[in-house]
């Protein structure tokens, strides 16, 4: 196959880039600033992290100076720094997006009062409501519409570069602040070929006179004034319209503007941009990369012959009634206003009510000049990064044809309740033939993503056609699919939304083929190409039958390659990517095959020229063996004997997994109506279960000749994937071949089993890693070892009977020690958590320990992600059908969300015994003093408790009236509820440390645990405030100035809060210690637990010695701060850690994060050496009650 | 007293200098090294296995969980931010010679010749005016032979001697057929000297945790006997390269011993952590003095006088010294 892609001259004669709309807004930005105030969210975080990354190489802004940055604790925070920076008349900017725009808004406020020139940029996303999405709509930007800030939207990676340079000018020029905002992963990481400006087109659309006049502005003593007044009912209404003027002045000045940069550039934008037939009669009104779709639709239907047009609203805030009339043909009958935000209970989305308003607001002016009034019907669409392509786009013009089109409709949905969707058709495509697209399926692990926008670089930069890539992960940290979408031609690709059929489809990962419809994606005559272990030979016949057909049915022309067995071959470990990339090159034939294989060898010189000459070698090796072996499959078009894909779960799974889980798991989310799901966000719990990945290549094996039963291994699993049983020996006669036992140790007649999961487990090896037992006759031979396992089903039938046929222990068996612990039920199974994750362990721990009476509010990160990420969570329930009830709000509000958890229970407890004590008489005065009085935390009381309140329940089912019914709401409450607070650094130590604090200080009988990874983790590894001296994360490249922040020792100053500090993989008796005493202390506990991290930069199989190592070196001293302790005349802090056996660079010399050029950080080892043993002095006076 | 001295080519103030450890890794020991009197800093080894899997760990550690997850495609800075411990020793290379202006002789420790040889050349350009390999070979393989340890041995100096024109000591073990043949084939393959011995950070047995300990042992003069046995059989008969000694000077009697037997440069390390950099100025002191009141008149005169060309009794340090002392042992 060969596609012919004639070069656009235009192009050639320009300087090109090929980037993502983050990076080239943030270098627009950059240039145009001094000071910038960040803070990571998702998907803004890159345009901080390249300012940050610039600042620290000390790359100049347009007027030479290296702009400074500051990370905050919170977005609030940055809001409140840059309203600082600006008053003092300094160039600011920040990016945002989100909740962490909703932060913004008091601010937003004030800089827009106070006329001040700045503009930041918004990557638009949508807001947690019913639940949160990291994705792309404009929830979070329609939300500040009432700010005063001036809103400006762009739509492509080209124009999100050209509108930041217009909105930075604009607002020196007006005064007003400018909010630039463009379509979150859609736009923000969307990679493109695109023109950069330089910076002679920069300076010239700065006015420097408006620079001048607004630092003649600014709060200065050297000529003081005042700012922030308190006004009275006598002048504030008046004094606030003051700044109308300013307002009125902006449209036309943004488009002065736009009409300089045209001169500049040849780029033409309008604040109010009409695209179609000069006389339309149906129009669409969109904002952002939706209206690019709409755009290309309404060019392909009137070429059908039909009239239609687009206009596309740059300029939303202030918005000019005059200039967006002018904009739309006369002929317009009937206008479809797409919005991407949801208002529940409002006339209309924002946009929706902007245009009926301007269009009335017109007529009575009479500036309308419509030959009929137009009807206008609004929608809504692409909420969370829903797609909205051009099948959706056309299902909106037809019906703007109806009589009586639907308003308030949505597109690109099934709504069933109140029936508001359009229907669309599915075949419906507008891919240009010359467009070259793929799609290419990949692990996370193996850079194909990598390589894929490596492959767009190089035909973005070598050739003269336009290249296009866009990424799509799933939920998974760990063994995660990724796709990627790439197009290929040679005008600029409008085309923002998936690719449903490509010329080229790549799986480069075999197993993929027996879970996902990948060929859905082929176009017909197109090319598969799979990596695959068989021989174009065997191939066929491991396929399954579904692959088959299509490949027969497509006509699909199949290639294989063992890639791994090239990489092996040449020495390149196991990435797979580089000879991928090359058998794309060669099969498509975009660039011939040898300038494709020279581009691929001058990028992997780039990528790995710095880890020497002989990587870089390897890597030409595989390139230059990989077409040796690839190999085009003689497909048999009439042998279809393959074997069915299995079923996505199994049929012994719920209706709601089959039916919903299910669905979302096979890639089919998108066919889901409203009615498949609860309104209120609520789901189901304990659906890890059902999702069987198999993503570990070896498995541990149990010795049990050699097993000390300590069950460590069950304890450090951070995916419960290996469990622990002891039971009666009889039970063994129905076990399955192969299981294995041995007798329990202690009690006669029991016996006792390591059991792997073996479709859950994902390879960590840290149960292997942790387990002391070991040969006497073969010492490197351990109780466990890591295997591969031929005989999967073997072990899936043993795992089975561990799991469904034996016993699990009395909850009363279990104590606060390692061993007994493990015997609980995890209620946290399977989670999505990175491969050898450090955080889960604990909260496995801690649903052991306390899961069926546990209450969780967890703070958004990594754990709310891994806790409740869709499509299947790990919170489960035990046999009784209890289990952790687990909730996340949002990032900042965590602690206070627990507080309220707390404070509520504690409250239905209250009227459970008033009304308890009121219906005394009739319920019995035994029972109800030994229900008030059966409060006590330990698992027998509880038991106890439990069965009382059963009486209870029975009794008062007889009893008459309405206490009784109202007893019989709270009954359960008798019973003590767990409440835990959960969340990472980023939350406990930021942006809820004052949440934290209140909650700590409140009194209240919550335990927070702070699951310590010192960066913020799930957004990609930002500094903290709980980041170490010297560690080198994002914001701070250089390395961290400033020592890592004891919240600890802040807690324990107030005397009356349990504080521990643990590290599981160093003294996991001691975590255990410290969350049996949390739990039992009736006030408010705060738990430091040490978490290990991918992005600590080393192998997560080595943390736990990792742990051990910080423990001993100091630098993480175990400790238990327990006021109860005082009354016993006793200090209250107990450390738990030796004192240090090793120095501190023996910690720091394994990570990578600690090896920050030195001269970065100078002295860091020894500062960080004398920062332990001071630390450690103030922990050792506390313990020796001084 | 003219202690002066030619070490692989470079004219040294005196033979002293601290052996390959970590006590060249810090500027403020360094100065004080040279303030102590060192005729030359000889830094820690780069090892072959730190250039060779940091640049793989890296890739497996950083890069693989790069781009698989929407909200955090990378998690960490980009790369040329951290520095690789290959990068730190580079530019330490380059500080040690802005700090001090004795000769600064880095060190090389690996067995295979590769990739990680360029480093030669990047040390070469970072400053260093010698390089010690140290070729700490451990053969474990039954069908290697002696002479293809030998052989490896060759090549790899071959290999470096390519990539640099800096003078190259080679520091090897005890544990060669036959030293003198290999010695002078190593003169040959283009080393301007070897360095005697290397001592081996020998791991110990735990029997509680049925695990290896890894227990640093400071050597003693006792372990000078045999560096002096070599020095005086070598440097007697291989001329036109230079000796080191490295293993069990502790005193000036030590280093007096080891420049008699034919050393040109006397490696301390052990005696300097047990008693601090300063240390080696004692033994400076010590060895001027002793020179002086046995009216030497320079420490050349002293050189390679007890070897075995020039020692009154060389079978001492042949055969005949071992029947020799059990006959001592005869009751």
């Amino acid at each position: 196959m060969s596609v012919n892609l004639e070069p656009s001259s235009s192009v050639r004669s320009q300087k090109v880039s090929t980037l993502d709309a983050n990076e080239a807004v943030a270098s627009v930005a950059y240039r145009l600033s001094e000071t910038i105030a960040i803070y990571p969210i998702t998907p803004s975080s890159p345009m901080a992290e390249s300012c940050d990354e610039w600042s620290a190489k000390a790359r100049p802004n347009l007027w030479g100076a290296v702009p400074s940055l500051v990370e905050m604790q919170s977005e609030a925070g940055a809001a409140g720094a840059v309203h600082g920076m600006l008053n003092q008349g300094a160039l600011t900017t920040t990016f945002t997006a989100s909740q962490g725009l909703l932060l913004m808004i008091p601010n937003m406020y004030k800089i827009a009062g106070e006329l001040l020139p700045y503009c930041f940029h918004v990557t638009a996303r949508a807001l947690a409501t019913h639940a949160l999405s990291i994705f792309g709509d404009h929830s979070d930007v329609m939300a500040c519409r009432q700010t005063g800030f001036a809103m400006i939207a762009s739509n492509s990676v080209q124009e999100a570069q050209d509108i930041a340079l217009v909105a930075h000018a604009a607002t020196f020029e007006t005064r007003v602040p400018f909010m630039h905002f463009f379509d979150g992963f859609r736009t923000s990481h969307e990679v493109a070929k695109f023109h950069p400006l330089e910076d002679d087109v920069l300076r010239a659309m700065i006015d420097e006179e408006a620079i001048h006049a607004f630092r003649s502005r600014s709060l200065t003593p050297d000529r003081p004034t005042i700012r922030g007044t308190a006004q009275n009912p006598d002048v504030y209404f008046q004094a606030r319209e003051a700044c109308n003027p300013f307002y009125d002045a902006v449209p036309a000045k943004v488009q002065a503007l736009f009409d300089k940069f045209a001169a500049l550039t040849g780029r033409q934008y309008h604040i109010y941009e009409y695209s179609g037939h000069p006389e339309a009669d149906r129009l669409v009104v969109a904002i952002g990369s939706g209206a690019e779709t709409a755009e290309e639709t309404a060019h392909w239907l009137n070429e059908q012959g039909q009239k239609v047009g687009v206009l596309k609203v740059r300029l939303y805030r202030p918005f000019d009634v005059a200039a967006f009339v002018k904009a739309i043909p006369a002929t317009v009958k009937s206008i479809a206003v797409l919005d991407r935000t949801k208002e529940p209970g409002s006339l209309g989305e924002p946009l929706y009510l902007d245009v009926v308003t301007a269009l009335v607001e017109a007529r009575s002016r009479g500036i309308s000049n419509f030959e009929v009034e137009p009807i206008v019907i609004g929608g809504r669409y692409g909420l969370g990064s829903k797609e909205f392509d051009p099948a959706m786009a056309k299902a909106v013009f037809d019906e703007l044809t109806k009589e009586q089109p639907k308003n308030h409709f949505t597109i690109g949905i099934y709504e069933d309740l109140t029936h508001s969707s359009l229907e669309w058709d599915h075949t419906f495509d507008l891919e240009a033939p010359d467009v070259h697209r793929a799609v290419f399926f990949g692990l996370g692990a193996d850079g194909t993503v990598g390589a894929n926008k490596n492959s767009i670089k190089i035909i973005g930069g070598e050739t003269p056609n336009f290249a296009q890539g866009y990424f799509v992960y799933d939920s998974k940290k760990s063994g995660a699919m990724t796709i990627s979408h790439l197009r290929f031609g040679p005008r600029p690709i409008a085309a923002h939304y998936l690719i449903k059929s490509a010329q080229f489809v790549a799986c480069h990962q075999a197993t993929f083929v027996e879970k996902f419809d990948v060929l859905a994606y082929a176009a017909p005559k197109g090319t598969f190409l799979l990596n695959t272990p068989h021989s174009a030979e065997t191939i066929w016949d491991h396929l399954p039958l579904e692959v088959q057909k299509q490949i027969v049915a497509k006509e699909l022309k199949f290639y294989v390659i063992d890639a791994s067995a090239v990489a092996r071959a040449a020495g390149t470990g196991g990435r797979t990517n580089t000879i991928m990339q090359t058998c794309f090159f060669a099969i498509s034939g975009i660039l011939p095959r040898e300038e494709a294989i020279e581009q691929i060898k001058k990028s992997i010189r780039k990528t790995y020229g710095r880890k020497g000459e002989d990587v870089v070698q390897k890597n030409f090796i595989a390139v230059d063996q990989a077409l040796g072996g690839l190999f085009e499959v003689s497909v048999p078009k009439d042998k279809l004997n393959g074997h069915h894909r299995p079923p996505t779960v199994p049929d012994a799974a719920p209706d709601f997994v089959k039916t919903v889980t299910a669905t979302i798991m096979d890639g089919k989310g998108d066919l889901l109506p409203s009615s498949a799901f609860l309104p209120d966000g609520t789901w189901p719990v304990g659906t890890t279960k059902w999702e069987k990945r198999n993503i570990a290549d070896r498995l541990p094996v149990w010795d049990s000749s050699i097993c000390i039963q300590c069950n460590k291994c069950a304890f450090v699993c951070p995916h419960a994937a290996i469990r622990s049983k002891h039971y009666d020996s009889s039970l063994l006669e129905s076990a399955p071949e192969g299981f294995k036992s041995v007798k329990f140790r202690g009690v006669e007649g029991q016996s006792f089993t390591i059991q792997v999961a073996p479709e859950d487990c994902t390879g960590c090896t840290l149960c292997s890693q942790v387990c002391p037992a070991k040969s006497k006759a073969d010492p490197s031979h351990k109780a466990l070892t890591m295997e591969f396992i031929p005989e999967r089903e073997k072990e899936i039938a043993q795992y089975d009977y561990f799991l469904n046929t034996l016993p699990l222990p009395s909850r009363t068996e279990i104590k606060a020690d390692v061993k007994t612990s493990q015997f609980a039920e995890p209620l946290f199974e399977y989670s999505g958590a990175c491969t050898g994750c450090g955080e889960t362990p604990y909260i496995k721990l801690l649903t052991q320990l306390f899961g069926d009476r546990l209450v969780v509010a967890n703070a958004t990160g990594c754990s709310s992600i891994y806790g409740g990420n869709l499509p299947t969570t790990p919170y489960t329930t035990d046999a009784n059908g209890r289990g952790p009830a687990w909730s996340n709000s949002l990032f900042e509000d965590n602690a206070e969300y627990g507080l309220g958890f707390r404070w509520a229970i504690d409250k239905q407890q209250d009227i459970a015994r008033q009304l308890i004590t009121k219906l005394a008489p009739q319920i019995g005065d035994t029972l109800v003093t030994d229900l008030l009085n059966g409060n006590a935390r330990d698992e027998a009381s509880i038991a106890a408790q439990r069965e009382r309140v059963a009486a209870l329940k029975a009794k008062i089912a007889g009893i008459e009236g309405l206490d009784a019914r109202r007893l019989e709401d709270v009954a359960d409450y008798l019973v003590r509820k767990s409440t835990w607070i959960l969340g990472g650094d980023g939350w406990g130590y930021d942006i809820g440390y004052g949440g934290v604090d209140h909650v700590l200080a409140s009194g209240a009988d919550v335990n927070i645990l702070i699951l310590d990874t010192e960066v913020y983790s799930n957004t990609g590894g930002q500094a903290s405030k709980s980041t170490p001296f010297g560690a080198t994360a994002k914001f701070a490249v250089a390395g961290k100035h400033s020592p890592k922040k004891d919240i600890g020792m802040m807690a324990i100053s107030y005397g009356n809060i349990y504080v521990g500090r643990v590290a599981f993989g160093a003294k996991d008796a001691q975590t255990v210690k410290v969350f049996e005493e949390a739990e039992s202390y009736a006030g408010p506990s705060l738990i430091i637990a040490y978490s290990h991290c991918i992005a600590h930069g080393y192998a997560l199989s080595r943390g736990l010695d990792q742990q051990r190592l910080a423990v001993d070196t100091g630098i993480w001293p175990l400790y238990r701060f327990d006021p109860r302790r005082t009354a016993e005349g006793l200090p209250a802090l107990q450390i738990d850690s030796a004192a240090p056996k090793a120095k501190v660079g023996e910690y720091l010399r394994n990570e990578l994060r600690f090896r920050t050029k030195p001269e970065n950080v100078a002295g860091f080892e020894a500062y960080a050496q004398d920062l332990v043993e001071k630390r450690l002095a103030v922990l050792q006076k506390l313990a020796e009650g001084k | 007293m003219n202690l002066e001295t030619d070490y692989l080519g470079l004219k040294l103030k005196n033979p002293l200098m601290p052996g390959a450890s970590p006590l060249a890794d810090d500027l403020a020991t360094i100065r004080r090294l040279e303030d102590a009197g060192a005729g030359a800093i000889v830094m820690h080894s780069l090892f072959e296995e730190q250039i060779n899997l940091e640049r793989l760990a890296v890739e497996r550690d950083v890069e693989s969980h790069t781009e698989s997850f929407a909200e955090a495609t990378t998690f960490f800075p980009n790369e040329e931010d951290f520095e690789e411990t290959c990068e730190e020793y580079l530019s330490l290379v380059g500080k040690i010679k802005e700090t001090v202006s004795v000769p600064v002789i880095a060190s090389l420790n690996g067995i295979t010749p590769g990739g990680w040889t360029s480093y030669a050349k990047l040390i070469q350009e970072a400053g260093a005016d010698a390089l010690e390999l140290n070729y700490y070979d451990l053969p474990s393989d039954p069908t290697k032979t002696g002479a293809d340890v030998e052989a490896r041995a060759l090549d790899l100096v071959k290999a470096i001697r390519k990539e640099v024109t800096l003078p190259i000591a080679v520091k090897l073990s005890p544990f060669f057929s036959s030293l003198p043949n290999f010695v002078s084939e190593l003169k040959n393959a283009g080393a301007n000297g070897v360095i005697v011995f290397n001592r081996f950070y020998q791991p110990n047995i735990n029997i509680e945790d049925l695990d290896t300990d890894s227990v640093l042992e400071l050597s003693t003069s006792a372990e000078l006997r045999l560096r002096l046995r070599w020095l005086a059989v070598l440097s007697a008969q291989i001329e036109g390269i230079s000796y080191g000694v490295t293993g069990g000077v502790h005193t000036a009697a030590d280093a007096i011993r080891a420049i008699m037997a034919g050393a040109n440069g006397v490696q301390l390390v052990s005696a300097l952590l047990q008693n601090g950099a300063d240390y080696l100025g004692t033994v400076l002191t010590d060895l001027t003095k002793w020179l002086e009141e046995h009216e030497y008149d320079s420490l050349a005169q002293m050189t390679g006088t007890m070897n075995l060309k020039h020692c009154p009794d060389a079978t001492a340090f042949e055969r005949g010294n071992y029947l020799r002392i059990l006959k001592s042992w005869q009751p």
